[in-house]
């Protein structure tokens, strides 16, 4: 195949030379997602999902909140990567770009949200229980 | 892409022309929990997420539609949800077991290993049962847990 004509490489063809680059972040944002989406697992099968003040306690510790930010970041990452590879699959012609600029709105909208939701539960003030200060 | 004319150059079988094997259901069910959990899984993540810190009105509202009403009337509605959150949970929780398992079976593929046919198919085999098992592991402890 070679690297392709210079026309080629102006619309896109042949290799971006990003291979090596994807497939190593595959793998680093992989071995993220076991550790940190088995400490999410346990989390969730430990924890009463049922009693609102348990788990605003469990997520407002500073460790756990940590943890679930760099969770949002891998895991965005890792699905942003696996997604574009899905869309590059299936999605051929002018679609593919906006396929592929949609997919970088929900990873980076999406992973946003998560980092600022859970900055938001860490960061917000102590409220008083009833009979408390 | 203009037109289908046909061509004589040759042409590369596809994938029906295979006899199904462990290793390509391995491979499929792969992406399938792989977008599954990067959609659903990541979206109801979010909302989760959303809902603890909008307080615990929005908590328990969040809890009534995707997994029990305690309302004495519960509506059409979340009569439906709360049917749907636990199909949707229960796969979740399988798409993550599977996903995991294989793709620990890739880090050793990436090793160079585990590519002759009898230890391919073994391994494609045991990810996929080890899948299975661990999703009826969890909701059998969630449900003991429950009683």
């Amino acid at each position: 195949m070679g690297d392709g004509t210079h026309l080629g490489k102006v619309r896109g063809l042949g290799s971006s030379g990003h291979g090596s680059q994807h497939w190593l972040q595959q793998r680093l944002t992989a071995l993220g997602n076991i550790l940190l989406v088995g400490f999410l697992f346990v989390s969730l099968i430990r924890l009463p999902l049922g009693d609102h003040a348990a788990v605003l306690r469990w997520a407002s510790d500073p460790m756990v909140a940590l943890a679930l930010i760099l969770m949002v970041v891998s895991v965005f990452w890792h699905l942003r990567l696996g997604l574009q590879v899905l869309i590059e699959d299936y999605v051929h012609g002018p679609m593919l770009l906006l396929a592929l600029v949609l997919l970088n709105f929900y990873a980076i909208g999406g992973a946003a949200y998560g980092i600022f939701t859970i900055a938001r539960i860490a960061l917000a003030p102590v409220t008083a229980g009833p009979g408390g200060m | 892409m203009a037109g289908n004319e046909p061509s004589a150059r040759p042409r590369a079988p596809h994938l029906q022309v295979y006899k199904w094997g462990p290793h390509m259901a391995v491979s499929i069910l792969h992406r399938a929990s792989g977008d599954g959990l990067a959609i659903v899984g990541a979206g109801l993540f979010l909302w989760w997420l959303g809902a603890i810190a909008a307080g615990p009105e929005a908590y328990a509202a969040f809890v009534a539609c995707i997994w029990h009403d305690p309302s004495p009337e519960i509506s059409l509605f979340h009569q439906i949800t709360n049917i749907l959150g636990k199909i949707v949970l229960v796969g979740l929780t399988w798409a993550f077991f599977q996903h995991l398992f294989s793709g620990l079976r890739h880090f050793v593929l990436d090793t160079g290993a585990g590519y002759e046919l009898k230890s391919n198919k073994l391994w494609s085999t045991v990810v996929i049962a080890a899948g299975v098992f661990a999703t009826a592991a969890t909701w059998l402890y969630i449900m003991a847990e429950a009683l």
